[in-house]
């Protein structure tokens, strides 16, 4: 504070104008959010409404000038099988990835907060999954599953249980459950940390006081810890299911959406039709069918972020 | 009379003993479960790791024997890969594209971020709050969504097939959710800071930039690190706009350059794993060791 006293003379000799610009509080305002707002228009606002019309029309990677045709596109992605099966597998991967990455977050947060030996290296190996770009770690996970040398097949075999290879990746099923394997453990990691901020933001002599009152560890964390931290857990239910909702790395570099297209989620098919086919249209449609579920989630964040700043 | 007395002198006694040998015992195996969870999570996060390393560095003949345990070297280890990796592709060049990208992006992030956050949370206009929400919104376009209409963009703007479309593109991501976390660190500082600098003679961008930035600090680190991660590992955009080898930054020059049809550099794609995740986790976890330190001792309060 002392530093600012001295410097409130050398202030006072500013020139006027400038002055009295620096403290008008509307002008600021705007300067400072007019260059984010206007680059938020036409990288996001302006391509967002481009999306939609390119739903409509008939542009192509070839030829991309702009005829309007109707629902086509629509009635052409409707009449594909591989559409409704993504968009299944859309629902199912983020249903089950939600489920498993809120109750491992969770646990991985109270390790993460927790005061115990070496915790500085259990930090860094548990932050190394969301961390690492996906595509990279991705390539991991399929040298892990891969049909002759995965070790996860070698265990297996030669603890007895299975005789031959799995193929985790050569059956829907087994490719279905190994892309939920990796969009859980690539994102308990981030769900743990917003978790771990909310038990951070507990008082101390809330748990002091419950711990004196004789509450075990169990009673602690289902009457306290879960109930005042709900509205972070909600937030990281939510960020969990939008990263695994929109994301397409998992599933482009581990199945490439099969065997025979059973794993194709909204955002990897989008992909497919609108850049490795060039229908650029009908990859717009498919994308489009993202938005009203996002939607929703970001309705149901704001209002548990409410919830928590009115606590 | 003489009995009762004793007797109720004696329990309390000899349940204070049962009470803390019953707390001992729960605190020890508090302690024990603690420390097996914590180790179970570290091998399930990081064996894919583990795994990825000791790939990296075993030979041909080694590697490609289903019968050999993959979790031991069969035969002496070798560096012959990762040499390759480094003198034979061009990982060097995707890593180096990913570093000057994501500084690039990470300063456009803070020049764009740090005014509209303070223009939100601080200056009290009638739009604040409004606002605020609709950059949060922003943040839940995904760029699933907008990869189709952005490619034509990109192409309009002629910076297809170059690295610099990725300057232009990324902080779409980073800049919403970089100003929603700069705003919430910014409720979390009083407001009579900026109001005695501001009586102590200074403008209220004097006040802004002399008070308010060096006590954001915490905030500005976390937006670094989060919004380099998050262009590090940024995929759809990077495949959708560019193709030359040259201009591929790492997670798609990997995945789409050392993979040549069915031919897979097993070991060389591993240790390109291993050396750009361990940097990346490294510094994001110093920056949460300081973060954690900066709550427990209520520098920062939610």
């Amino acid at each position: 504070m002392a530093e600012l006293v001295r410097d409130a003379p050398r202030r006072q000799e500013l020139d006027g104008t400038r002055r009295r610009l620096a403290d008008r509080d509307g002008f600021l305002a705007w300067i400072f959010l007019v260059p984010t707002v206007v680059y938020i228009i036409v990288l996001v606002a302006i391509p967002f409404f481009l999306a939609i019309a390119f739903a409509f029309s008939d542009v192509t990677a070839g030829n991309p000038s702009y005829d309007w045709v109707g629902l086509e596109n629509f009635s052409r992605v409707f009449d594909d099988p591989v559409f409704w099966q993504a968009l299944r597998n859309t629902f199912v991967f983020t249903a089950i990835s939600m489920v498993l990455i809120v109750v491992f977050g969770k646990v991985l947060a109270m390790v993460l907060v927790a005061d115990f030996r070496g915790k500085w290296l259990v930090r860094f190996l548990v932050l190394l999954p969301w961390t690492t770009p996906v595509a990279l770690s991705s390539i991991t996970w399929l040298w892990l599953l891969h049909s002759i040398y995965s070790p996860i097949d070698w265990v297996l075999r030669n603890v007895g249980l299975i005789e031959d290879n799995s193929y985790f990746l050569g059956k829907p099923a087994l490719a279905m459950g190994s892309v939920i394997a990796v969009h859980v453990w690539r994102l308990v990691p981030l769900a743990a940390v917003i978790m771990m901020v909310g038990i951070l933001s507990i008082p101390d002599d809330l748990i002091e006081a419950s711990r004196i009152d004789g509450a075990g560890f169990w009673r602690r964390l289902f009457e306290i810890t879960i109930p005042l931290t709900f509205p972070l857990i909600a937030v990281a239910a939510l960020f969990g299911a939008i990263f695994t909702f929109t994301d397409m790395a998992v599933v482009y570099v581990l199945t490439g959406g099969g065997p025979t297209n059973s794993t194709h989620v909204l955002a990897s098919w989008s992909f497919v039709r609108g850049i490795g086919g060039g229908d650029i249209g009908q990859g717009a449609v498919i994308a489009l069918f993202l938005f009203p579920l996002l939607l929703a989630a970001a309705i149901l964040i704001l209002r548990s972020v409410r919830k928590m700043e009115t606590i | 009379m003489a009995a009762p007395v004793a007797s109720s002198e004696e329990r309390p006694l000899a349940d204070t003993a049962r009470l803390r040998r019953h707390y001992a015992m729960r605190a020890v195996l508090g302690r024990v479960s603690l420390y097996l969870v914590a180790i179970l999570a570290a091998l399930a996060c990081a064996v894919p790791f583990v795994w990825s390393t000791l790939t990296a560095t075993k030979l041909n003949a080694d590697l490609y024997n289903p019968n050999n345990n993959p979790f031991l070297y069969n035969k002496p280890p070798t560096a012959d890969h990762v040499m390759f990796l480094f003198n034979n592709t061009a990982f060097t060049t995707f890593a180096w594209n990913t570093l000057w990208v994501g500084l690039l992006v990470v300063l456009i992030t803070l020049v764009l971020g740090v005014p509209a956050a303070y223009s939100i949370a601080r200056l009290n206009r009638p739009w604040s709050t409004p606002m605020g929400i609709a950059i949060f919104f922003v943040y839940l376009v995904p760029p699933s969504l907008l990869f189709l209409s952005l490619s034509r963009i990109v192409v309009a703007a002629g910076l297809q097939d170059s690295t610099w479309s990725l300057v232009l593109i990324y902080p779409t991501i980073t800049v919403p959710v970089s100003t929603w976390l700069l705003i919430g660190f910014l409720k979390a500082l009083p407001r009579d800071i900026e109001e005695q600098a501001m009586v102590d003679g200074y403008s209220r961008l004097g006040a802004m930039l002399h008070t308010i930035l060096p006590l954001l600090f915490p905030g500005i680190v976390a937006v670094i690190v989060f919004a380099f991660t998050l262009t590090a590992s940024e995929f759809i955009y990077a495949l959708t706009f560019i193709s030359p080898t040259q201009e591929k930054v790492v997670s798609t020059g990997v995945p789409t350059e050392l993979i040549r049809g069915d031919v897979f550099f097993w070991q060389s794609l591993q240790a390109a794993n291993i050396f750009v995740a361990v940097p990346i986790a490294f510094v994001f976890n110093l920056f949460l060791a300081r973060f954690i330190s900066g709550f427990t001792m209520g520098a920062v309060k939610g």
